[in-house]
């Protein structure tokens, strides 16, 4: 990337910084959650700590020792989608059209033309059609029937909803979905920021979805005994595992200049990224992983850590991660860790796995953007090792120049990204 | 009956910890035989469907559980009590 190498020093614009490389910017936001259809619900809904935690509605719930999550409710696909669309369009598909559609209108960017050909779209999800999974098993396995929907395999392939967005918009530059678990969404936002800040393309759709919530999804996790019955409590000494949640969350991401130049609204700079492996173990987190995500999107983004005033928290509320995630944070902040601020929302809008670094996006932008901390809700006992400013339970003003969003995944994959305010 | 079921679940430990069910002891824990938290979980999964019961776990408050894991002594006691109260 030597401008006085390769000759392309005549093309840089005058913003671009001295190593290069292009500032990245959000310029459009949308979600579906348990918390809203909407960006602004879900704000509203940071900001009252409400819970979107209730029982679990769908078939079969009651052979479930596990039955509450953060559903989406009144969630009617025939309100955004035609009859074709539904028989096409798995639920994690149509939760990311309906978020990509939300982050593209408030952009106001349109893709026809040159600016489609230097555009696409990364996605994350960890299940991907799940739901499709599930309903035709249980035709062919327990129903007995011996034939199934001719659209079962488009339906239900991870990379269908990366796929639709590409369609709808006409994004025809890089489209792709990555499949790290619960950090999926944290590394297609990632490689999103590196595709636009290296020229790789000039605008990204970005984050991601999860549609995991149907019997087999849930039976699935029951197994490995770490969800609560009862509540998420991330940090809480009473903590006692994590709960699903479902949903979406889709950015754009775009090259600084060409939003300055349109006159878009620049919801916050993307500044940083890093992703690590434990190498270590497929569910026990290592908090010397974390540390090495953690420090790396802040040498990426050339930021002391003194100045992150927030961390949206991987926290899922297992024993394990938070008291891990603690030490990491801790470890990397040194005497700034007890002056930093960081909360995990999943209390309120679930686990999102594969999507739930999208949602938790929205939160560091609130940060930033509106100077409101989302809580830590359910908090009810303090823990040594956990002994952070979590924002306990209620929402908090407080103005941060910087933010992290931490996901740390089953595997061992870890991935950090930076934000700064504009 | 109560041997029986003593010896089903040291078959299951010893196949889990890879050791000789002699070499296990009701003063053994998890952790003397070298089973981890996901071992733990396995192991328990192994006696459910040996004895078709359903055994209450978290792993994230093990120490809460009506199951007592701390020995293998404990974790017999429970199992037998669960057969128990299935054929009750």
């Amino acid at each position: 990337m030597n401008p006085k190498k390769n000759g392309k020093a005549a093309k840089l614009s005058d913003s671009r910084p001295l190593n290069g490389l292009r500032r990245v910017v959000i310029t459009g936001a949308g979600t579906i959650n348990a918390l809203g259809h909407d960006v602004p619900t879900t704000l509203a809904a940071f900001r009252e700590g409400r819970c979107g935690i209730s029982q679990l509605e769908f078939r079969d719930v009651d052979r479930l020792s596990i039955q509450i999550g953060a559903q989406v409710h009144d969630w009617r696909a025939e309100d955004y989608f035609n009859r074709q669309q539904i028989l096409l369009y798995d639920k994690f598909t149509q939760f990311t059209l309906l978020a990509a559609k939300q982050a593209v209108a408030q952009s106001g960017l349109n893709f026809q033309g040159e600016l489609g050909l230097c555009s696409g779209v990364v996605l994350g999800t960890a299940g991907g059609g799940l739901n499709t999974w599930d309903e035709n098993y249980r035709a062919v396995y327990e129903e007995g029937k011996n034939r199934v929907h001719p659209f079962v395999v488009p339906k239900l392939m991870n990379n269908a909803a990366a796929s639709h967005v590409s369609m709808e918009f006409g994004l025809r530059g890089p489209a792709f979905t990555v499949a790290t678990a619960c950090a999926s969404s944290n590394h297609a936002m990632g490689l999103a920021f590196q595709m636009v800040r290296s020229g790789a393309a000039r605008v990204m759709l970005t984050g991601g979805s999860e549609a995991m919530l149907c019997f087999g999804g849930v039976k699935a996790w029951e197994g490995l005994r770490v969800m609560s019955r009862d509540a998420c409590r991330p940090f809480s000494a009473n903590r006692n595992g994590m709960v699903q949640g479902e949903g979406a969350g889709v950015f754009v991401f775009e090259d600084y200049d060409n939003a300055r130049a349109r006159g878009a609204e620049i919801l916050a700079e993307v500044v940083g990224f890093a992703m690590s492996s434990d190498a270590q173990d497929i569910v026990m987190p290592s908090a010397q992983g974390a540390e090495r995500a953690i420090t790396g999107a802040l040498h990426d983004a050339g930021l002391n850590p003194d100045e992150v005033g927030y961390i949206n928290a991987h926290g899922t509320g297992t024993a394990a991660n938070d008291k891990t995630e603690c030490a990491a944070v801790a470890h990397v902040f040194g005497h700034h860790a007890d002056r930093l601020m960081m909360s995990s929302t999943k209390a309120m809008h679930g686990h999102i796995i594969g999507g739930t670094g999208a949602v938790e996006l929205l939160a560091c932008i609130m940060a930033l953007r509106d100077g409101v901390i989302a809580p830590t809700i359910g908090y009810q006992e303090p823990d040594p090792e956990c002994a952070l400013d979590v924002v306990p339970n209620e929402a908090r003003e407080a103005r941060v120049d910087a933010v992290l969003s931490n996901a740390f995944a089953f595997g061992g994959l870890n991935a950090v990204i930076a934000l700064r305010r504009i | 009956m109560t041997d029986h079921i003593k010896d089903r679940i040291t078959a299951i430990i010893a196949e889990q910890a890879m050791l000789e069910p002699d070499q296990i002891s009701d003063d053994s824990t998890p952790a003397d035989l070298g089973i981890d938290s996901l071992g733990l979980v396995e192991s328990i999964f192994a006696i459910e469907e040996e004895f078709d019961i359903s055994i209450p776990f978290n792993a994230n408050e093990p120490d809460k559980s009506d199951f007592d894991i701390s020995t293998m002594g404990t974790i017999i006691a429970a199992v037998e009590r669960l057969v128990a109260q299935k054929a009750a």
